[in-house]
């Protein structure tokens, strides 16, 4: 990269010694980007302000938070009431979580639809599944916390996932328990790596930043771009549409916030922590709903477990199980059904899980956690090779009407 | 432990929707904090709070609430000083290390009725009066579930069995209660004159609950308000910006 002509001398004498004004220059001023972007590109950077935005509510909820058990509820309840804008910060925060998997989920899929895990962009899509999972675990622990019915009972219910391990489970869970029971040391070391993992999620954005760089953001049209007709730098270009974005989304987060801070929570979690009542109706936070459904849906424990992190894990093979060359679904007009069919099943899944398993929830969701597999690794590979796809526009910049204009 | 674990996991496998759905759907009320511009009552808070002093509080702690709190309400300084005197605070040890009783302070918090909780169970038949702190918040159903429960007691259907010391209530998980009905018409006499009717003192009281479990309610509507009006206002600059920038690219 040939260094830019700095007018300011402090800015030339550092970025000599330093190149980071050059880096910056790179990759936010000049930094190729397909000009077709459509808002669904937007969520990307939606998701790192939200990370950013979490990471600085959370390091400010810990400066007032008590990890133990006999303190942790009223702690956070403090927060609330006596804090200067505590409320306003926790409820950020607790909301910021939910807000961060509707854009995430978003993004992967638009992934999905788009074909962006498509070569060469493997990495950066198997990135994007570990921040996934990372984000999972983040949230789960940090659900915790607060320590009323539903952090005590979820942590209770999901740590004992692990029992389903053969010969080792019962000792893998009294080891992630640290005792006998989800108790303080429970809480202590789930607040230490809560507090720990967004760090690891920052690390993994700045290696899937590094990827995407690399070879540029796919596009809607699923073409690469051929040229600089093709392409417009980053700024201000989509600086400009990503700011657009982000106050659209600051006036939805700020309604949920301000108006109906609980809408996404559950009633119970304002109920003190307590070991001898179980709640009538365990259920995680809406964003886990689909993978609950799914563990659910089989009747035995181990297998039921392995399913559930299947879901996610089915994700990581996604580049190769789709055959396809074309990547944009706007091209694969029979994908393009069956990838609606896979969102409506994901809310189904999500609908399921929030229901107790009994009576037909017990069938739909079986049927739903069917044809979830049953897409990645039946239908992804064998549509690839049947499918017929449109033609392709021959650039970006040639969109596909014109050679039919052109015959006119 | 592992008894519990299993009968937690039961408890998952088949759920307990019989018994959420034996208990009726409360039906919604008009309250005065609800919607984008609420705020609370003021009168109907400070004649909630003294249902809850005189009624209430007889069996419920509303542990996250001090005396200071009750400026939030309406109430001065000099108010909120004469309430919290009238509750005997145990403080110590002093310097001959014994513990000793004094009056509240607006420091204090709430005086509880019971020293703990098997005090409160012993002097309940068993049942446990909960903390009322949150309870608005902590339901389903939050303000309109309170109100239907304080104003739902009647006589149990022919065919439904009322255990001893319980009492039939329509929108109670199970529909039996161990509390007995709280309110009384005529039960407190209200300074304002405002006449004490079961229905008014419930929905007295449940504006007081909730304003224990969301103290912050008004400070975050008006807050909000301001700033989705700025964020609007924020967005529509950037949406020209955006076009104007992209205004020669096709």
């Amino acid at each position: 990269m040939a260094a830019p002509a700095f007018n300011n001398a402090l800015v030339r004498w550092i970025d000599h010694r330093l190149p980071v004004f050059s880096f910056m220059h790179h990759e936010l001023h000049e930094y190729p980007t397909p000009k077709n972007l459509s808002y669904w590109w937007n969520f990307g950077s939606l998701a790192g302000i939200v990370l950013v935005l979490m990471i600085l509510t959370g390091v400010f909820l810990a400066m007032h938070y008590t990890p133990h058990t006999a303190f942790a509820f009223e702690s956070v309840e403090r927060i609330m009431r006596d804090v200067n804008y505590g409320w306003l910060v926790r409820y950020m925060h607790m909301n910021g979580g939910s807000a961060f998997f509707i854009i995430i989920y978003i993004h992967i899929f638009r992934g999905l639809y788009y074909g962006s895990y498509k070569a060469p962009r493997e990495l950066l899509w198997i990135l994007g599944v570990v921040i996934l999972l990372l984000m999972m675990a983040t949230a789960f622990m940090g659900y915790v916390l607060p320590w009323g019915q539903m952090s005590f009972w979820g942590a209770t219910v999901i740590t004992n996932l692990f029992s389903a391990i053969p010969l080792i489970g019962d000792s893998v869970v009294t080891w992630l328990w640290g005792g006998f029971s989800v108790d303080n040391p429970t809480l202590n070391r789930f607040f230490a790596l809560h507090y720990l993992l967004p760090f690891a999620i920052v690390g993994a954005v700045v290696l899937h930043l590094v990827a995407l760089h690399r070879f540029g953001s796919s596009n809607p049209l699923g073409i690469d771009v051929k040229g600089p007709q093709d392409s417009i730098p980053f700024h201000p270009y989509y600086t400009a549409k990503d700011a657009f974005g982000l106050g659209i989304f600051l006036i939805l987060f700020a309604g949920v916030v301000f108006f109906a801070p609980n809408l996404f929570g559950e009633p119970d979690n304002y109920i003190p922590a307590n070991p001898l009542v179980t709640p009538p109706h365990i259920v995680p936070e809406w964003y886990f709903l689909p993978y609950y459904a799914i563990l659910r849906a089989i009747p035995d424990k181990l297998l039921g477990v392995i399913a559930m992190f299947g879901s996610i894990l089915v994700l990581f093979i996604v580049p190769w199980l789709d055959t396809a060359r074309v990547r944009s679904a706007k091209f694969r007009p029979t994908f393009r059904k069956f990838f609606w069919v896979l969102v409506v099943d994901c809310f189904v899944l999500g609908y399921v899980g929030a229901n107790p398993p009994e009576g037909w929830f017990v069938i739909v969701g079986q049927v739903a956690t069917f044809y979830y597999f049953f897409h990645f690794l039946i239908l992804l590979p064998v549509l690839g090779l049947i499918e017929r796809p449109l033609p392709l526009p021959q650039s970006i910049s040639a969109p596909v009407l014109k050679p039919a204009e052109g015959k006119a | 432990m592992r008894r519990l674990i299993s009968a937690a996991l039961l408890l998952l496998a088949f759920g307990t929707a019989a018994e959420a759905a034996e208990s009726t759907k409360p039906p919604a009320q008009h309250w005065s904090f609800s919607g984008m511009f609420g705020t609370f009552d003021r009168a109907a808070q400070q004649r909630g709070f003294q249902v809850y002093k005189e009624v209430c509080a007889a069996c419920h702690a509303v542990n996250l609430l001090s005396y200071r709190h009750l400026r939030g309400i309406g109430y001065q300084e000099d108010d909120v000083k004469a309430i919290a005197a009238q509750a005997k605070v145990m403080d110590g040890p002093n310097d001959a290390g014994e513990m000793f009783e004094r009056a509240g302070r607006p420091s204090d918090k709430f005086a509880r009725p019971f020293p703990n909780e098997n005090a409160a169970r012993s002097a309940n038949n068993g049942a446990y009066p909960v903390d009322l702190s949150l309870v608005v918040k902590a339901r389903v159903g939050g303000a309109n579930y309170i109100y239907a429960l304080l104003t739902g007691y009647g006589t149990a259907p022919a065919d439904v069995k009322i255990a001893d010391g319980m009492s039939y209530n329509a929108y109670f998980p199970g529909r039996q209660i161990a509390m007995p009905p709280p309110l009384n018409a005529d039960g407190v006499t209200y300074q304002d004159a405002t006449k004490a009717t079961i229905e008014q003192q419930a929905r007295d009281v449940t504006t007081f609950l909730a304003w224990a479990a969301e103290p912050e309610l008004e400070a975050r509507k008006q807050m909000g308000l301001k700033v989705l009006l700025f964020l609007i206002v924020l967005t529509g600059i950037l949406y020209a910006a955006k076009r104007k920038v992209w205004a020669g690219i096709h």
